[in-house]
């Protein structure tokens, strides 16, 4: 579904990616942990070509991504839950949801109505519906990004750190959302700090640490027989 | 003498000339309004610009700005008045208020767009091409909306700056309210006092809601919670 292929990404001369090689199969959901700075951001960022790779491919479904066809196989393939919401703030909660539906997939208002509502009942905010997202607390605004990238009906959902902005009592919430998507055909890349979560939805869970792939198996394997001295180093700090 | 200065006969004077007086603010009024607009049109465009990821077109704009900027609007109008008719092109006082004042404040509206849209946060823009929209799009649809409403005070500001400069078509015998306040005292018994009293008064009418709508807008602006229903 997606794959890439030797992705190297420097930021001035600071080399954030360091040959990332790495396949998300379909209906997979993988999760990508590690230190800050580590590059997981800038790995799920490059899957859109929100960050394009300074060398290396990125393929979505096969295609080779490109400076030019970026935006015709993002908008087809994938979507995107950011870290601040990122919600449109002067457009209320309805059409944050069917702004991208009526204007790029050509989907007529009605139908793009409908289906906002369906995945607002989805996060469990169909009273928010003209509510702005100002007026929101953190958790349902999140929960709202969700309702937006569920509402392009793309086969991808890129989550960065989606509760890392969050207060405390508020993660719960989200976390129970993208758990019950998880349970769904839809291939999810999740870059997270929650372990516990983490471990409830990956099939695959991928450590990185300055800039490479240091470990990847399944979250058993990862919690409970990492191979690398990184990793441990790396779980018996947060665990 | 101190006394002469505002005595009733200058006032006497001056009311008997009332239309003149009118006449002149209304060609005031109508070069700041279509300098406005050419301004407007030119500081969109050019803002929009200077904020794309074109390196050329950026510093096309950048030239213009910076001309502009930094020379004085009498040298941009001398020029035009003087020097351009030497290259067989001439063109009549109002126009050229049109045209010198409007690019001139264009420069400054130009800057005004440019940090209202570099004002928006990174993750708009973002969220907007991960949806996969374009660039245009994400500019007509997303940002610019947002940016409309953060830069209405300055722009209120830049069109009373726009309002006062028109006074600079007095140095090329304009017709323009400030011209005329000047000339009607010369050619008369010089009642400079009163002439340019009424004058000032005159701008001021014209600038002063702009200044306080653009003073309590942002007040109001503040006060609302960020990106809710100002």
């Amino acid at each position: 579904m997606i794959k890439l292929a030797h992705v190297y990404k420097n930021f001035g001369k600071t080399e954030v990616l360091k040959d990332i090689n790495l396949e998300v199969r379909e209906g997979e959901k993988l999760v990508i942990i590690g230190t800050s700075g580590s590059g997981k951001s800038t790995t799920v960022r490059c899957m859109n070509f929100l960050e394009e790779p300074t060398s290396g491919q990125v393929y979505v479904n096969g295609t080779l991504l490109t400076h030019k066809n970026k935006t015709e196989v993002v908008r087809s393939s994938s979507a995107m839950v950011f870290q601040s919401f990122n919600l449109y703030p002067h457009m209320d909660v309805l059409h944050n949801l069917t702004l991208a539906p009526m204007r790029l997939h050509r989907i007529p208002k009605k139908e793009a109505i409908d289906t906002a509502f369906h995945f607002l009942e989805t996060v469990g905010l169909t009273d928010k519906a003209y509510a702005y997202p100002s007026t929101l607390s953190g958790g349902q605004q999140q929960r709202v990004a969700i309702a937006r990238a569920l509402c392009s009906k793309a086969k991808i959902i890129l989550f960065d750190e989606p509760t890392s902005a969050l207060d405390p009592e508020m993660v719960q919430e989200v976390l129970d959302v993208i758990v019950r998507l998880s349970e769904e055909n839809i291939t999810m890349v999740v870059v997270t700090h929650e372990m516990g979560f983490a471990r409830e939805i990956a099939d695959r869970i991928v450590f990185m640490d300055n800039g490479r792939i240091i470990e990847e198996g399944t979250a058993q394997h990862f919690f409970e027989s990492p191979e690398e001295d990184r990793t441990r180093a790396f779980l018996s700090k947060i665990i | 003498m101190i006394g002469q200065i505002f005595t009733p006969w200058r006032w006497a004077e001056l009311l008997s000339s009332w239309q003149d007086f009118a006449f002149a603010f209304l060609t005031t009024l109508q070069v700041a309004f279509f300098a406005l607009l050419l301004a407007l049109c030119i500081g969109a465009i050019a803002g929009v610009l200077s904020a794309s990821r074109s390196r050329i077109l950026r510093a096309i704009v950048r030239v213009y700005v910076e001309f502009f900027q930094n020379t004085p609007l009498a040298i941009q109008v001398f020029f035009v008045y003087y020097a351009l008719p030497y290259a067989g092109i001439v063109l009549y006082e109002v126009p050229i208020g049109i045209l010198c004042v409007g690019l001139y404040t264009g420069a400054y509206i130009s800057e005004v767009v440019r940090t209202g849209i570099n004002s928006i946060p990174k993750g708009q823009f973002d969220a907007a091409e991960s949806q996969g929209f374009s660039y245009v799009q994400t500019m007509a649809l997303i940002i610019l909306p947002q940016t409309v409403k953060a830069i209405l005070p300055p722009l209120a500001n830049q069109c009373v700056n726009l309002i006062k400069n028109t006074s600079i078509l007095a140095m090329i015998a304009g017709g323009d309210l400030m011209y005329f306040s000047n000339a009607w005292a010369t050619n008369g018994h010089f009642s400079y006092g009163p002439s340019y009293l009424i004058c000032g008064l005159l701008y001021f009418i014209l600038c002063f809601p702009l200044t306080h709508w653009a003073r309590s807008y942002e007040e109001k602006l503040k006060a609302s919670v960020q990106g809710g229903k100002a």
